[in-house]
């Protein structure tokens, strides 16, 4: 490389960055609401209720993870992947759509499932091994988990190709009018299959909202493993916007996400939003961040908590005193009891089921490796 | 009753045209289908008759074709997804296998996939590498995936109406060098021959049954004919389903004739030929007279087309096979 090609390389985002002065942020880490010439309008009109609401929606999906992970430890789990410090950016992400839009997650989003209307238990049946996720999509409009990295980017960007087809873009009507929101990794940017779907959403002008939660680590590899530039940056590559917003900030997420699905929705194409955040915890409850990452840096995004970020901001304004936090606290210890008893009651189904569901029309094979099992299931009950 | 004569590509052609009559759900993706027809044509017509909306040409990427169609099952279309040959369907495998397959099973059936993948296949046809494969039994190893080969016009049209109108994602997989080959039918008949799922004795015989699927079919008739020549009758089976497999057919076919010679242009090792001979041998034991022969690709890569009729099996191969099977 010449001198001049090096330095105008771009230099990687360092992990522990303050997102860099394309950040897109309305609240400091501080809980100060700062001005933003295009974004302030999508949180104008929000009432003290609502923001009381969202200040709801992070505890308690901060005590699900909590109970997720003690669960784990407690040997109810076989394993839980932690959402620990994203919780504005799945919040703020997930309370900018509507009822009928659609949502791709990966692994982690057990936040936006929440806010979607999920049953908690949902995620901890996948992850007590009872299903491999078990749930109705179209209930909630969220989709099923999906474990293999990326591979969720395409079905999203296919999904938004039928809502097109389906003329549910750019009609003005806002109950028919629908956007598809992604969510994927640092690391799942890498994926064939990510670039795959930015090429289709961009060919077909697909009505998606790529979320991206740079959290900073792919199990143990920096985000500078994956990239060289900001990750919102490789949008313009594929043509189409991207924007950087702080993740720990539940109004500047809030406000990023809905200016994107609307612009989705009104038939702009792709979107894609890189949620700049931090994986407090371990990748998973099977992760050792002790032997790949310094805990000095830890301790630094800790000022960057994004529920004392909102929690001071409320009170700051009076929108809340005291009496309200210790209310919702109360109100999380009543949800962490009543999803640990829902988790411990998730039964294991019966051996013979796991054929039910291999294909939607009848099978020779399920059927004969199913009579055949009952059969020698039956042989030891006869020997007895 | 009237016949048209008709081509197996042309088939195809005419049963996705019926599809997407009937069912405006019904959406075809792949590389160069619109305007060109695709490579082999068999999509020729179709995006002038039902817009660049139904007849999409893909962005050069095999995965996106497989990913973007699941999402669109996911939203309640059909869609049909064109893989311009064998050997780049490979890029799609993770989808194929990961996705595809397993999505009706994570949703404890809440979500049905219904989507065709269709995929040339098959050598003979003079190509540079990846364009001869035979990749079918990944697929037809795959649980939650159905995978058929057609092989002959009559089947072509109807079987591909068959696996669009399946809830299960179905890999469908078409003998390219008998793309031209013609055949003679009611295409309007009111109902199709056989279920999809259903294996075809097309021609009847009393000592040895061969088996085999897609290209083969004919070069199985072939040798069947020659085979009566010297006396000898072969039971020909063309099975069509490759998953679910349509044993009964094989092992009532075996009770009666005693031997069996499998054929297929896949390497041997691992193929539908290895899965069929223990299936006959753990079902027919008693009744076979000689153990089951394979008449098979050999294990290497395909190879440089000038040689390929080295690897591919041909009629003397399978009459071959036939006599080893008839010395016991
Ligand atoms: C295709 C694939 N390769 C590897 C893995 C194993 N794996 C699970 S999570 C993960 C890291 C993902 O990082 P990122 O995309 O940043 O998401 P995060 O876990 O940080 O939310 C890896 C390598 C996988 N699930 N799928
Ligand atoms: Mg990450």
């Amino acid at each position: 490389m010449s001198d001049k090609a090096v330095a105008e390389r771009q230099e990687p985002t360092p992990s522990v960055g303050d997102g860099g002065p394309d950040m897109i942020q309305l609240l400091t880490p501080e809980g100060q609401r700062v001005s933003h010439p295009d974004y302030d309008k999508y949180v104008e009109n929000l009432t003290a209720d609502d923001l009381r609401s969202f200040y709801r929606d992070l505890v308690l999906i901060r005590r699900l993870d909590a109970e997720g992970y003690a669960l784990q430890r407690q040997g109810e789990l076989g394993l839980w992947p932690s959402l620990l410090g994203q919780e504005a950016a799945q919040v703020g992400s997930g309370r900018a759509l509507r009822p009928h839009d659609f949502v791709f997650p990966t692994y982690r989003e057990h936040g936006v499932g929440f806010v979607r209307g999920m049953d908690p238990q949902s995620s901890l049946q996948l992850f007590r091994g009872v299903s491999q996720g078990g749930w109705d999509p179209k209930e909630n409009n969220f989709h099923l988990y999906t474990i293999v990295i990326g591979a969720q980017a395409l079905h999203a960007t296919g999904y938004a190709m039928g809502v097109k087809m389906d003329g549910n873009v750019g009609t003005g009507d806002p109950e028919r009018d629908t956007a598809v929101i992604c969510y994927f990794g640092d690391g799942a940017s890498s994926q064939g299959d990510v670039s795959e779907a930015f090429v289709y959403a961009a060919s077909f002008d697909a009505p998606v909202v790529f979320f991206c939660q740079n959290n900073q680590w792919a199990i143990s590899e920096p985000v500078t493993k994956q990239t060289r530039i900001p990750l919102f940056q490789r949008a313009r590559g594929f043509g189409f916007p991207g924007l950087r917003v702080d993740g720990n900030d539940i109004l500047a997420t809030y406000a990023v996400t809905k200016h994107c699905l609307d612009m989705a929705r009104s038939g702009n194409g792709p979107v894609l939003v890189e949620a700049y955040t931090y994986r407090m915890g371990a990748h998973t409850t099977a992760d050792d961040p002790t032997k790949y990452r310094i805990s000095a840096e830890v301790e630094q995004w800790k000022f960057r908590d994004p529920i004392l970020r909102l929690k001071s901001y409320l009170a700051h304004e009076g929108m809340a005193d005291e009496s309200f936090f210790k209310a919702v606290d109360e109100e999380a210890d009543g949800f962490a009891a009543e999803l640990r008893a829902g988790c411990l009651s998730l039964e294991t189904m019966p051996g013979h089921t796991m054929w039910d569901h291999a294909y939607a029309e009848d099978h020779p094979v399920m059927e004969a490796e199913r009579a055949a099992f009952l059969a020698y299931q039956a042989s030891f009950e006869e020997a007895n | 009753m009237a016949t048209t004569k008709m081509t197996l590509a042309k088939s195809l052609t005419s049963g996705m045209r019926k599809a997407m009559e009937r069912d405006p759900k019904v959406v075809l993706i792949g590389e160069d289908i619109g305007k060109l027809g695709g490579v082999f044509r068999i999509t020729e017509g179709l995006q002038k008759d039902f817009g660049e909306d139904r007849v999409i040409d893909s962005p050069l990427a095999e995965s996106g074709i497989v990913g973007t169609a699941l999402g669109m099952a996911l939203r309640g279309y059909r869609p049909v997804c064109e893989i311009q040959f064998d050997g780049f369907v490979y890029p799609a495998f993770d989808q194929i296998v990961s996705q595809v397959a397993k999505m009706h099973a994570r949703g404890l059936g809440a979500v049905r996939v219904p989507m065709v993948i269709r995929i040339p296949f098959g050598g003979g046809i003079g190509s540079p590498e990846h364009h001869s494969e035979s990749p079918e039994a990944y697929f037809a190893h795959t649980a939650g995936l159905r995978t058929v080969a057609c092989s002959n016009p009559e089947d072509a049209h109807w079987m591909i109406q068959q696996a669009i109108e399946c809830d299960d994602p179905v890999i469908f997989f078409e003998p390219k060098r008998r793309y031209h080959d013609k055949g003679e039918y009611d295409v309007d008949a009111a109902a199709a021959p056989r279920g999809l799922f259903e294996a075809n004795v097309v021609r009847a015989g009393t000592d040895v049954t061969v088996v085999g699927y897609g290209p083969v079919v004919k070069t199985m008739l072939e040798a069947a004919a020659a085979a009566e020549t010297e006396g000898t009758s072969l039971e020909v089976i063309d099975l069509r389903s490759l998953s679910p497999l349509p044993i009964d057919v094989i092992t009532a076919s075996v009770r009666k004739t005693g031997r069996l010679v499998c054929v297929q242009e896949a390497s041997s090792f691992l193929g539908m030929s290895s899965e069929i001979s223990a299936q006959v041998t753990e079902q027919c034991f008693y009744d076979l007279e000689a153990p089951v022969i394979r008449v098979a690709g050999a294990n290497i890569p395909y190879p440089p087309s000038r040689m390929e009729d080295n690897f591919l099996p041909d009629l003397d191969r399978i009459l071959d096979g036939v006599d080893r099977a008839l010395a016991y």
